[in-house]
């Protein structure tokens, strides 16, 4: 095992190995050359793989999106980044309508391998549209797969794995989570599209991804103090779901939480929900509760604490669903 | 209600070297090298696209077809940008460039899928260079900068070895020169001073919209705020037309970067199959239009200055008949897509819930058939 790092150094690690591995795997996005990216997670890459595969695009989302369409068509695999979460909109059309249809369109003939790193989630004390969790509106989208890191060694292997792969990867990375704890980086990737149980306990499944992973964790630790054993699955990926894990846990648990820092209706919950609903019905001693972000836009930095899933709200929706 | 501006030139001022009336012009930026032989050859290629055309309508109203988009008028402006091409050089077209197709060596009927509905498109755009047909009108100008960049990285630019550098041309529409992506598209191919040529035919008409809704300016003119050249060519003709975009993709594959070329035209057919143009132009104005058909001055030319003999004219109409039994027959057999295929290629590895949506589909499918009628 290596020395712990941060996920910022994770990602870039990662990046830098993907690069090596394969000279087609090219790097786009806004400021991601000589700055390294806002968050430095592309620091050193253009130095070391100069400006042809380190390229700072000019300002505009949909064209580091539909360039790297072009790209992909001429062979290459981009990785683009776009800044902040609330800054992808710009290029969603050419995500949704391009980059997931053309394999389809073209009946398998041309393959998009692009990836599309999005910092997400809240908690950081920024201004409008940079704390946001776009997730559900591409994992609503055939043809995309959805991921979301939240420990440093996950980002150093899925971010390798996410640009392996032939098909398109939205890859989330919580930002609060960049600098912060250090992790080892394991030897072996864990497969890219399972979800993993990262606590194991018997009383009630809760279900994160990304930022609130630790979040669970930290609920599931203060629980077992009161004697309650929280299952913590981090679902790594949004799109697919990995649902045999996920119902595997349910029936021995017979309760389940889902926690996301995305807004309450027709997000990731709904879907976990209804298909936990489907496919788990008799093994339920509870119905399906979530924690999530309300249905408001995402709030001004003062007021972020409140409306991001937390702790206390984590402990007091366990409560709820033992006491049912 | 601000006043109507009208701020495009309606005689324009652009590039032509062969008038309406079939006589040849000189223009001192652009000469073209062209013997009768080749001009015959286009006249051809304008008669077999305006066939397709005329087929592909009269499928539609057989119901054979969902919908059409017809070229109508627009043949010499996609015939001289597509024999411009070069083998190695890469097309991205709009819904409407069935004459480039043709210039590609598409198979007519490989075009008719996504009109019948059997597929979306469904071609390998590596096969001929010529991309899947994009209905989000401008997208393709950003996939187009983007296979540029790839050109460049390849190092296929530049290198002076005429079978190896490679250009990319990129078709768009008065309406789409609207929208962000092109203006993206501009300021990327700009900024990188990409291999790129972008080509808009300028066919007077978004939908209902005229151009002087979309520009206060020439669409030609736009370039030079993304500091690039721009130019009007006479979209009726196909030598002009030829002559301005060899030019333009010459200059991208020797490294000097991108050209916007304005092709001045009309469309003469309705937007599609399913509009209706009375709502919203003048009669009058097709009539004009009509005097300036990019067919009929190429014909003139050949019988009176060429003096080409009548036979080629018939002989050009029996290959003509010939390629509209070859689409009518083809296009009724087009095979409709298995329900199963549904699921096929929306992932190159199917994940598990698309497989098992498939399961029951089919399962379903098999289950409703097996009930007897």
């Amino acid at each position: 095992m290596t020395p712990p790092i941060t996920m910022a150094k994770a990602l870039n690690n990662g990046l830098r190995k993907a690069m090596e591995t394969d000279p087609k795997v090219l790097i786009m996005g806004e400021d991601v050359g000589k700055l390294g990216g806002v968050f430095r997670i592309t620091d050193g890459l253009q130095k070391d793989f100069g400006e042809d595969r380190v390229i700072d695009t000019p300002l505009a989302e949909s064209g580091i999106i539909g360039t790297a369409v072009g790209l992909a068509i001429r062979g290459y695999r981009p990785v683009c980044e776009i800044q902040f979460d609330g800054f992808v909109f710009p290029g969603f059309d050419q995500i949704v309508s391009q980059v997931a249809k053309m394999h389809n369109r073209s009946a398998g003939q041309l393959r998009m391998p692009i990836t599309i790193r999005i910092p997400f989630g809240g908690g950081i004390g920024a201004v409008e549209h940079h704390s946001e969790s776009p997730e559900a509106y591409f994992a609503h989208t055939a043809g995309l797969r959805v991921l979301a890191c939240s420990n440093p060694s996950d980002a150093y292997w899925m971010i390798q794995n996410a640009i392996a792969d032939d098909d398109p990867v939205i890859f989330f990375e919580p930002k609060r989570l960049y600098h912060g704890a250090k992790g080892e980086i394991e030897d072996e990737p864990y497969p890219l599209y399972n979800a993993r149980v990262v606590r194991p306990g018997r009383d009630v499944t809760l279900i994160a991804y990304g930022p609130t992973v630790a979040t669970a964790l930290k609920s599931a630790a203060i629980a077992a103090e009161d004697g309650v054993e929280l299952e913590v699955i981090d679902l790594r990926s949004v799109s697919p779901l990995d649902m045999p894990t996920i119902v595997e846990s349910v029936q021995r648990t017979g309760r389940l939480i889902v926690v996301h820092e995305a807004p309450h209706s027709f997000s990731v919950s709904s879907e976990i929900a209804t298909r936990v609903m489907e496919q788990a019905f008799y093994s339920l001693e509870a119905p399906v509760l979530r924690v999530t972000g309300y249905d408001t836009p995402y709030p001004p930095s003062r007021l972020e604490h409140e409306w991001l899933p937390n702790v206390d709200r984590v402990l007091d929706t366990v409560d709820t669903i033992m006491e049912y | 209600m601000t006043a109507h501006v009208h701020a495009v030139q309606p005689e324009p001022n652009m590039v032509q070297l062969l008038t309406p009336e079939g006589q040849r012009v000189e223009h001192p930026d652009y000469s073209l090298d062209i013997s009768d032989d080749e001009i015959a050859g286009l006249y051809r290629d304008l008669v077999m696209v305006r066939r397709i055309d005329t087929e592909a309508i009269a499928l539609q109203r057989q119901g054979e077809l969902g919908l059409w988009a017809s070229l109508l008028g627009q043949e010499a402006a996609q015939i001289g940008a597509g024999r411009a091409l070069r083998t190695q050089d890469m097309a991205f077209p709009t819904y409407r460039e069935h004459g480039v197709a043709w210039c590609r060596k598409v198979d007519p009927l490989t075009l008719l899928g996504l009109f019948r509905g059997t597929n979306l498109g469904g071609w390998n755009p590596n096969e001929n260079n010529f991309n899947l047909y994009t209905i989000v009108i401008g997208a393709q100008t950003l996939h187009a900068t983007g296979y540029a960049m790839g050109i460049v990285r390849d190092g296929a630019v530049g290198s002076g070895d005429p079978d190896r550098d490679t250009a990319v041309l990129a078709f768009f529409g008065d309406g789409a020169s609207s929208q962000g992506d092109v203006n993206e598209a501009f300021v990327f191919a700009a900024a990188g001073n990409l291999p790129v040529v972008f080509f808009c035919q300028n066919n007077q008409w978004a939908i209902s919209e005229p151009v002087e809704r979309q520009s206060r300016v020439p669409l030609y003119k736009r370039s030079a705020g993304f500091g690039f050249p721009g130019v009007r060519v006479d979209g009726n003709d196909v030598l002009a037309s030829l002559a301005v975009t060899r030019k333009a993709l010459d200059d991208a594959r020797s490294a000097q970067g991108p050209t916007l070329i304005e092709a001045f035209t009309y469309r003469m057919n309705p937007h599609t199959t399913n509009d209706d143009p009375r709502r919203y132009r003048l009669g009058s104005e097709d009539e004009t239009w009509k005097l300036k058909d990019p067919i009929a001055r190429v014909r003139a030319y050949l019988t009176r200055e060429a003096r080409v003999a009548s036979e080629f004219f018939d002989e050009v109409e029996q290959d003509a008949k010939k390629l509209a039994e070859h689409i009518r027959a083809g296009c009724r057999v087009l095979p409709d897509p298995t329900p199963e295929s549904l699921f096929d290629n929306v992932y190159v590895d199917m994940p598990d819930e698309v497989s098992e949506q498939r399961t029951e589909f089919t399962q379903f499918v098999r289950s409703v058939e097996a009930v007897p009628a």
